[in-house]
């Protein structure tokens, strides 16, 4: 949260505006329309659906992932978590027991991952970077070992439709109701509670957090744990929308999500994000997946495209606050505030 | 003041960067125009979706229904996801239902899991044909099979029999002992064996399995050479089999004096059939299958057959074909690949 004097010197709508936030969220209906308007079928009635049907994995588990790295922190595990939920669904629900008994302990699973990860983490203080690497294995080796090759398919129909159905007439998918449901309690959580603050600063400095009261290791416990949780959840949507449950299920699915939280604006050395640049950068990079698609473009191209609007999102901050810091000054600038400015400059 | 304007400056970059990108790739791209116009009137617009892109077995189906597709006036493309997963193959049958194009040709990752997917494309009026692999038979229009079991076991003791000069002790070496495809083939081959009096001279003396692992092929095929030493030929009816017991014979002595025949790929066996260590061996031939799906797709797609058993429709070269009980349109024997033909392939 590198904000500056003069962040907090402009009028109330443009520090809302004129934030990296914005700038994404205004991308994504600049995109959106330019589909609407030159990419055949864009507009056609199938779109928003599937559109949405298609991020919600991404949406969902980027809540608590944003969370985890404004506290510098990373969680690689998730889409093994999804896998493995997933085959515990399937097993489970394979053996007799009915959708919401084996979603239980699926989700249950999920808890114990985030858990596990949490523990090594937060208690034993080891890197998360080097933990979730190793749980990203553990956890897929587990999913692929108990299901093999093989795949599960036969899903009650009535819950299979669930997560593929819309709410009433509309087009919007019946998922979007828990993903807006979490979606609040993660705002909540993370920009108007004393937890979320607690998680700024420990992303700008855990040992002064730690001074300041804040309960660092029981905080990166509970992020890892609802991590944990919400991507088990993603991975009974993901098996019940693809009527499939297999051990190699969402793989590369984690990347997906890291680096639409990094588009968001979440700085991957912590400290600074909001969610809403989040669900803007993961809804941005759906609409150019889906409109590309729709183009008949390779799946290759769409992630060159990817990979660079994520490096360009990297760079160009730094390069223009380079820049600007070696303008010159006008005359008008106070003289005093000079370091300020450039430490500003520094860090956007 | 000053530090805002490089926040506009930085919004901007961006919009115009992605803009660019975007359009870049919208002009640069010829095919994507064709996806809307669909049944309205214009030429027969389908889609070809592959288990997976750059995989040699399906770069010869679509170059088949290519080939078709441009004898009959119709536009194909091609798209498909890096790896072989059911839920990548969703987001293209989705796209094909948003584009509404007449048809779409799918080798299925899984039987089941695309059947909501298919279904929400023929609502939006596109006709599905699996092929290679097939869905539950309720969820797609037709599935274009390559081979019968019954064709599988035929062909391979056609070309043996042809190979050993009808007579002599041969062997099996199969994938593993659970494997129900290839047990079903053997125990096909041992009914007519015992059945076919062209057969009368030829004894099977031992099936082994080399459980469809390399090495394992290998030493069985010098097992089975060592316990029996007047054997003449070897079916091998897996191509992991067929390619290491060939790699086998062609450094021993056997080369030439044992024959080898069964299941391969045209780029595994290539070597030795031109070295001389395999006569010939069989499998379907990819192009033609999608080439017949090709023409199946446009059969249903222009309404000159609605899928039911009986229905039959031209298909250029192959011939006449007609629908089978659950929809299922049959290519035919197994192609049979040797030192003439194998030049063509490439898979």
């Amino acid at each position: 949260m590198s904000r500056t004097y003069a962040d907090y010197s402009a009028p109330l709508w443009k520090r809302w505006l004129l934030t990296r936030e914005m700038a994404v969220i205004a991308l994504t209906v600049a995109v959106f329309v330019y589909a609407t308007i030159n990419v055949d079928n864009f507009d056609g009635p199938l779109t928003v659906k599937f559109l949405l049907q298609d991020i919600a994995p991404i949406l969902l588990i980027a809540l608590p992932m944003t969370l985890i790295i404004i506290t510098g922190e990373i969680d690689l595990s998730v889409a093994s978590i999804m896998g493995l939920s997933s085959v515990l669904l399937g097993v489970f629900h394979d053996s007799g027991m009915s959708i919401p008994a084996a979603a239980a302990l699926a989700l249950m699973a999920g808890l114990a991952c985030g858990a596990l990860n949490g523990f090594l983490i937060a208690y034993v203080g080891l890197p998360s970077l080097a933990v979730t690497i190793g749980t990203l294995a553990l956890f897929r080796g587990i999913a692929v070992g108990l299901l093999g090759t093989t795949a599960i398919t036969e899903f009650t129909d009535s819950w299979a439709d669930l997560a593929t159905d819309t709410i009433g007439e509309t087009r919007i998918p019946l998922v979007m109701i828990p993903f807006a449901v979490l979606t609040v309690a993660f705002v909540v959580l993370l920009h108007f509670s004393t937890f979320g603050r607690g998680i700024y600063e420990i992303g700008l400095n855990d040992e002064a957090a730690h001074f300041t009261g804040v309960n660092v290791a029981r905080t990166k416990f509970i992020l890892f744990v609802l991590s944990g949780v919400v991507s088990a959840f993603a991975g009974i949507y993901f098996t019940l929308r693809y009527g499939s449950a297999r051990g190699d299920n969402a793989t590369g699915y984690e990347l997906q999500v890291i680096a639409a939280v990094l588009l968001g604006g979440v700085s991957i050395f912590g400290g600074r994000g909001r969610l809403h640049g989040v669900l803007a950068g993961v809804v941005l990079i759906g609409v150019i997946s889906s409109a590309l698609r729709l183009e008949s473009v390779t799946v290759n191209v769409t992630n060159i495209i990817v990979g660079l609007l994520l490096v360009a999102s990297v760079i160009l901050p730094s390069v223009l606050a380079w820049t600007s810091s070696r303008l010159p000054r006008k005359a008008s600038t106070p003289r005093e505030s000079s370091p300020t400015q450039n430490a500003a400059s520094a860090g956007v | 003041m000053k530090f805002h304007t490089r926040r506009p400056i930085a919004l901007a970059a961006i919009i115009l960067t992605a803009s660019a990108a975007l359009t870049a790739c919208g002009s640069d791209d010829d095919g994507g125009d064709s996806g809307s116009s669909g049944g309205d009137g214009g030429s027969l617009s389908m889609t070809m979706l592959p288990k997976n892109l750059g995989n040699p077995y399906f770069d010869t189906s679509t170059a088949g229904a290519e080939a078709a597709a441009e004898e009959l006036g119709a536009e194909i493309e091609e798209v498909g996801p890096e790896t072989a997963s059911p839920d990548a193959q969703v987001s293209y049958i989705n796209t094909v239902a948003q584009q509404g194009k007449d048809a779409l040709i799918l080798s299925a990752n899984d039987p089941e899991a695309l059947c909501d997917a298919i279904e929400e494309a023929r609502s939006a009026d596109v006709k599905v044909i699996t092929f290679d692999a097939d869905t539950n038979p309720e969820c797609r229009d037709l599935f274009i099979n390559q081979a019968t079991a019954e064709g599988i076991a035929a062909k391979q003791l056609e070309l043996i029999s042809e190979q050993i000069g009808g007579e002599g002790e041969i062997a099996i070496l199969s994938a593993a002992a659970n494997a129900t495809n290839q047990n079903a083939w053997i125990d096909m081959m041992e009914t007519e064996l015992a059945d076919n009096p062209d057969y009368a001279n030829i004894e099977l003396v031992d099936t082994v399995y080399g459980d469809d692992d390399d090495q394992k092929s290998f030493d069985q095929t010098e097992a089975l050479l060592q316990n029996h030493p007047d054997l003449k030929g070897i079916i091998s009816p897996t191509t992991v089999g067929i390619a290491a017991a060939a790699r086998y014979l062609s450094d021993s002595s056997s080369k030439g004096k044992v024959a080898l025949t069964g299941l391969g790929t045209p780029n595994q066996m290539r070597e030795y059939v031109e070295n001389g260590t395999v006569e010939s061996f069989a499998l379907w031939n990819p192009g033609d299958l999608g080439a017949l799906a090709a023409y199946a797709a446009a059969a249903l797609a222009n309404g000159d057959i609605s899928g039911e058993e009986g229905d039959s429709f031209e298909a250029g070269d192959l011939g006449e074909f007609e629908v089978g009980a659950d929809g299922v349109v049959l290519l035919g024997e197994p192609f049979t690949f040797d030192a003439d033909n194998i030049g063509d392939f490439d898979f």
